[in-house]
C-alpha cells in the first residue's frame, strides 16, 4: 500500500477543497444577497435581473460537473495558463460550486422572518444596513449548515478533476487505484475511507457549529 | 376654532390590491386627524383595513390615492432619505414583536442607535436607560427565545423609543398577549405617552384595549371610517352598526334574533354577568341539564354582555325551576317558540 500517495493525495484535496470553497464562497454569497434582495417580494425589487441571474445559475447547476470540466477547458487555459493538473482544476469547482452556493444562501437567507426585516425597514434602515446587520447575522446558522454542504460536495466533486490530470485522494483512488486493475483495488478502497472519514468530519463540524450559533436554542 | 397641532393627517387615502380577475379595495376614502400627545384607537374586525391603514403611515404599505402628512410633510412625497429619516421618528411595534434572534436583548435594543451612527460609548448608555424605561435591565444580555411574550413586547418598545421617536405606531401590539401581559404593556404605553409626551396610535380589535388607554377612537368597517370621536362618546353613543357589533350591543327587534327549532329559553347577559357560574349553578341548583343551542358573548373589561339560547327542559318542574333560577340571579330569561 502506497500510504505516502495517500498522504499526498489527501493534503492536495484539503487544498483543492478549502482553496475552491473559499473563492465560491466569496462569489456565491452575494449572488444569494442579489437573488434574495430583487425577489418580486424583496427588499430590492428588480425581477427582470433577478429571472436573468436565476437562469444563468440554473443554466451552470444543470450541467454535470465532468461535462462542465471538459466545455471550460480553454476557459481554463485562459485564466488559469493550463488547463491540466491540480491548480488548474481549481477552476472548474469554483465554477460549478459558485452558483450552488449562490443558491443555498439564498435558502438561508429566505428562513429570516419577513417581519423582523420589516421591522428594520421601520426603523430607518438602508438596504445595506438590512443586508448587513439583519439578513446575515439573522441567517449565520443556516448559512453554516448551508456551507458545510457546500464544502463536502466541491470535497467529492474533486474526485472528478481527475479526468483533467488533477490530483487528490479522489483522484488518485480512481487512477492508481481502480485504473491499475484488481492488484491495487485495496489501494482504492483506502484512498475512498480517508474520503469518507474527511466528509464525515466536515458534516459533523458544521452542525456542532450550527448548533453553538444559533441562539434560538437555549 | 382653536388652531390644533395636528401630529399626523390622513386625507383621501385610498388602498387597492390588485387581485386575479380585480381588485381588494382595503382603504376607502380615509380621513383622519391625529393631535400630538393623544392615544389614538383604531378598532375594527379583520379585514376592516386597519392593519393596512397603519402600515401606510409609516410606508410599510404604499397607498394607491390620497395624502399622509406627518408634521404637514406628505411622506408619500419622500424620496428614499427623506423616508429613512422620517421612519425614525415614526417608531412601531408589532404583534410579533419582530425581534432579532440572533442578538441579545441590548444588542436590539442598540439597532437603532447602531443604523444611526451613534457612537458606541452613548449608544451603550442609552440602552441601559431604555431597558430601565421598560424594566429589563436585568435582561440586557439574553437572547430573545429565553423571554416571554410580554417581555419580548417590552424589549420591542425599548427599540422603538431609541431613536426619540414622536410618534409610536402599535400593530395589534397586545393581540399575542394573555389579559394579565396585555395589562403591563397597556400601562407601560400610558407611561410613555404622559412621561415622554410620545404620541401613540394602535390598532386593535379589542375593544378593552381602546377602553383603557385611548382617548379618541376611529371605528374601521370595510376601509372606510364607520365613526370617530372621543372613546366616551363613541361608546355612550354608538351610532354605526360596526360599533354596536364591536361593542357586543346584541340588536333587540325578534325579527332580528335567531329562531331556534325547538323549544328554547333566551337568556340575556345585560349587567355583565358572569356565564360560567350560571351554567353551573343551573345544573348544581336547579338540578337541571342545560343544552346550549347558540351563545353570542361578548366580553368586555371581564364582563359579559349579549345573550345565550339553552333548550327549554321538556319536564315542566324542571322547566319552571330553570326559570325561577335565572330569574333570581337578575337575568331577563324569553320563552322562545320554534320553527
Amino acid at each position: 500500500m502506497n500510504w505516502e500517495l495517500i498522504w499526498q493525495g489527501f493534503l492536495e484535496t484539503c487544498m483543492m477543497t478549502v482553496i475552491a470553497s473559499s473563492i465560491s464562497y466569496l462569489l456565491g454569497l452575494p449572488l444569494g444577497v442579489l437573488l434574495v434582495i430583487t425577489r418580486k417580494d424583496g427588499i430590492k425589487p428588480a425581477p427582470t435581473f433577478n429571472a436573468i441571474l436565476g437562469a444563468i445559475i440554473n443554466f451552470l447547476r444543470s450541467i454535470p460537473f465532468i461535462l462542465l470540466i471538459a466545455m471550460l477547458i480553454p476557459v481554463t487555459r485562459a485564466v488559469m495558463g493550463t488547463a491540466i493538473g491540480t491548480p488548474a482544476s481549481v477552476f472548474p469547482l469554483v465554477i460549478s460550486a459558485t452558483p450552488y452556493i449562490a443558491r443555498v444562501v439564498e435558502q438561508s437567507f429566505l428562513e429570516v422572518d419577513g417581519g423582523v426585516i420589516e421591522a428594520a425597514k421601520a426603523m430607518g434602515s438602508s438596504t445595506w444596513q438590512i443586508i448587513r446587520k439583519v439578513l446575515i447575522p439573522e441567517s449565520v446558522p443556516s448559512l453554516v449548515t448551508g456551507a458545510a454542504m457546500a464544502v463536502t460536495t466541491i470535497l467529492a466533486y474533486t474526485a472528478m478533476v481527475s479526468a483533467v490530470g488533477g490530483g487528490g485522494i479522489g483522484a488518485y483512488a480512481i487512477t492508481k487505484g481502480y485504473q491499475r486493475g484488481k492488484k491495487y483495488y485495496d489501494f482504492m478502497y483506502a484512498a475512498s475511507a480517508v474520503l469518507v472519514i474527511m466528509v464525515q468530519v466536515i458534516a459533523i463540524t458544521g452542525t456542532r457549529l450550527t448548533r453553538r450559533l444559533d441562539h434560538r436554542i437555549r | 376654532m382653536p388652531e390644533k397641532d395636528l401630529l399626523i393627517e390622513v386625507k383621501n387615502l385610498r388602498k387597492v390590491y390588485p387581485v386575479p380577475g380585480g381588485e381588494v379595495v382595503a382603504l376607502d376614502g380615509i380621513d383622519l386627524s391625529i393631535e400630538r400627545g393623544q392615544i389614538y384607537g383604531i378598532i375594527g374586525m379583520s379585514g376592516a383595513g386597519k392593519s393596512t391603514l397603519i402600515r401606510c403611515m409609516n410606508r410599510l404599505d404604499t397607498p394607491t390615492e390620497g395624502q399622509i402628512l406627518i408634521n404637514g410633510q406628505n411622506i408619500l412625497a419622500m424620496n428614499e432619505k427623506q423616508l429613512m429619516a422620517t421612519r425614525r421618528k415614526v417608531s412601531m411595534i408589532f404583534q410579533q414583536f419582530n425581534l432579532l434572534m440572533q442578538k441579545t436583548v441590548a444588542r436590539n435594543v442598540r439597532y437603532p442607535l447602531e443604523i444611526a451612527g451613534v457612537d458606541k460609548k452613548k449608544a451603550n448608555e442609552r440602552v441601559m436607560e431604555l431597558l430601565r424605561i421598560v424594566q429589563l435591565e436585568d435582561k440586557a444580555n439574553a437572547y430573545p427565545i429565553q423571554l416571554s411574550g410580554g417581555q419580548r413586547q417590552r424589549v420591542a418598545i425599548a427599540r422603538a423609543l431609541a431613536s426619540n421617536p414622536e410618534v409610536l405606531l402599535c400593530d395589534e401590539a397586545t393581540s399575542a398577549l394573555d389579559p394579565m401581559t396585555t395589562q403591563s404593556i397597556l400601562a407601560l404605553l400610558q407611561k410613555i405617552n404622559k412621561e415622554l409626551g410620545i404620541t401613540v396610535v394602535l390598532i386593535t380589535h379589542e375593544m378593552a384595549v381602546i377602553r383603557q388607554i385611548c382617548s379618541r377612537v376611529a371605528i374601521l368597517d370595510g376601509g372606510k371610517i364607520a365613526e370617530e370621536g372621543t372613546v366616551d362618546d363613541v361608546f355612550v353613543h354608538t351610532r354605526s352598526a360596526a360599533g354596536r357589533r364591536l361593542f357586543g350591543i346584541v340588536p333587540t327587534g325578534d325579527d332580528e334574533e335567531a329562531i331556534p327549532e325547538v323549544p328554547a329559553l333566551r337568556i340575556v347577559f345585560e349587567e355583565g354577568k358572569e356565564t360560567q357560574p350560571i351554567i353551573a349553578g343551573l345544573v348544581k341548583e336547579a338540578g337541571v341539564e342545560v343544552n346550549i343551542l347558540s351563545a353570542d358573548i361578548k366580553r368586555i373589561n371581564g364582563k359579559s354582555y349579549g345573550q345565550m339560547l339553552i333548550e327549554t327542559p321538556k319536564d315542566d318542574e324542571a322547566r319552571k325551576r330553570t326559570i325561577h333560577y335565572l330569574e333570581s340571579q337578575g337575568l331577563t330569561v324569553k320563552e322562545v317558540d320554534p320553527l
